[in-house]
């Protein structure tokens, strides 16, 4: 796989059926429905303590817009990943280019993915500093891959972004 | 050191599709009496810290991003709030009234940061 910066694009090549299909699943593995640990860490409450009142008032309020401000980022990312679909070269590398001006809507479905998979898994912060595990051992290791390559897209994007 | 300015007195940057709570949103002031009374109101609300929680899975590099866009810091003081979260589980990004406080968090929690409002007993 490479990434680098075209013009208006980040360009990714040579991405392997194996890490299109980690892209691909970038939108389902945002979606923390299902699992409370998850729901939980996406809408995080917005005090410590006992404030029902407050945190009545924030679901009610805030939670629905950040509930769509996450989707509008999820399907901007969704219909940039519609470039990997077909089955004719299922076998073959891709290429996938995102435009720039979706930068932030790929920052945070990528922080979304990787939070809700960490949630789900449970994972130590032991376990998130080891870069080196291998995929291919169990789900848990994939997952664990998974979080690790979106962190990967992720710091590019910021480089980018930085430039 | 400069005390903070009042949020009647300043536009706070707002991140896109995020509305404010009902707590939160803005009085119509429209006379100077009645934002003098507004004023009075805020300076006994005050102050509320804006705290950010250490979370494993959030990029240092992100977090750091996230502080300059949110509260507009140069690089290195986002990145000495950065690592006091790193380092010492939480830091206080911001402190003083409570309107702007929930105002920041919200943005913050837009970002998927663990941000919570405290007030300082």
């Amino acid at each position: 796989m490479e990434i680098c910066r075209r013009k208006n694009q980040i360009e990714i090549s040579e991405l392997d059926p194996f890490l299109a299909e980690l892209l691909r699943q970038i939108p389902s593995s945002a979606n923390p429905e299902g699992a409370p640990a998850a729901e939980q860490r996406i809408f995080s409450p917005p005090v410590n303590g006992k404030e029902p009142e407050m945190c009545a008032e924030w679901k009610m309020y805030v939670q629905p817009e950040l509930r769509r401000l996450f989707q509008t980022a999820t399907e901007t990312v969704g219909a940039d990943l519609k470039q990997l679909n077909g089955t004719e070269q299922s076998l073959a590398n891709r290429t996938l280019r995102i435009p720039t001006k979706h930068s932030d809507a790929w920052l945070s479905a990528l922080n979304q993915a990787r939070l809700v998979i960490a949630a789900k898994n449970n994972f130590t912060e032991l376990e998130l500093s080891d870069h080196l595990r291998s995929p291919i051992g169990s789900r848990r290791d994939l997952s664990l891959f998974q979080v690790n390559f979106y962190g990967f897209l992720q710091e590019f994007i910021l480089r980018e972004l930085d430039c | 050191m400069t005390a903070e300015p009042l949020a009647a007195e300043v536009a706070v940057p707002v991140a896109p599709g995020i509305p404010r709570p009902k707590s939160a949103r803005p009085s119509n002031i429209g006379a100077p009496t009645i934002e003098k009374e507004t004023r009075t109101e805020e300076a006994l609300d005050l102050p509320w810290h804006v705290v950010v929680h250490n979370d494993p899975v959030n990029l240092m590099s992100y977090v750091t991003m996230v502080f300059q866009r949110v509260f507009g810091y140069p690089r290195d003081k986002a990145e000495r709030h950065m690592l006091e979260v790193h380092q010492k589980g939480r830091s206080v990004l911001w402190s003083g009234v409570r309107e702007r406080a929930e105002l920041y968090v919200q943005q913050l929690h837009g970002y998927l940061l663990l941000a919570t409002i405290e007030k300082v007993s």
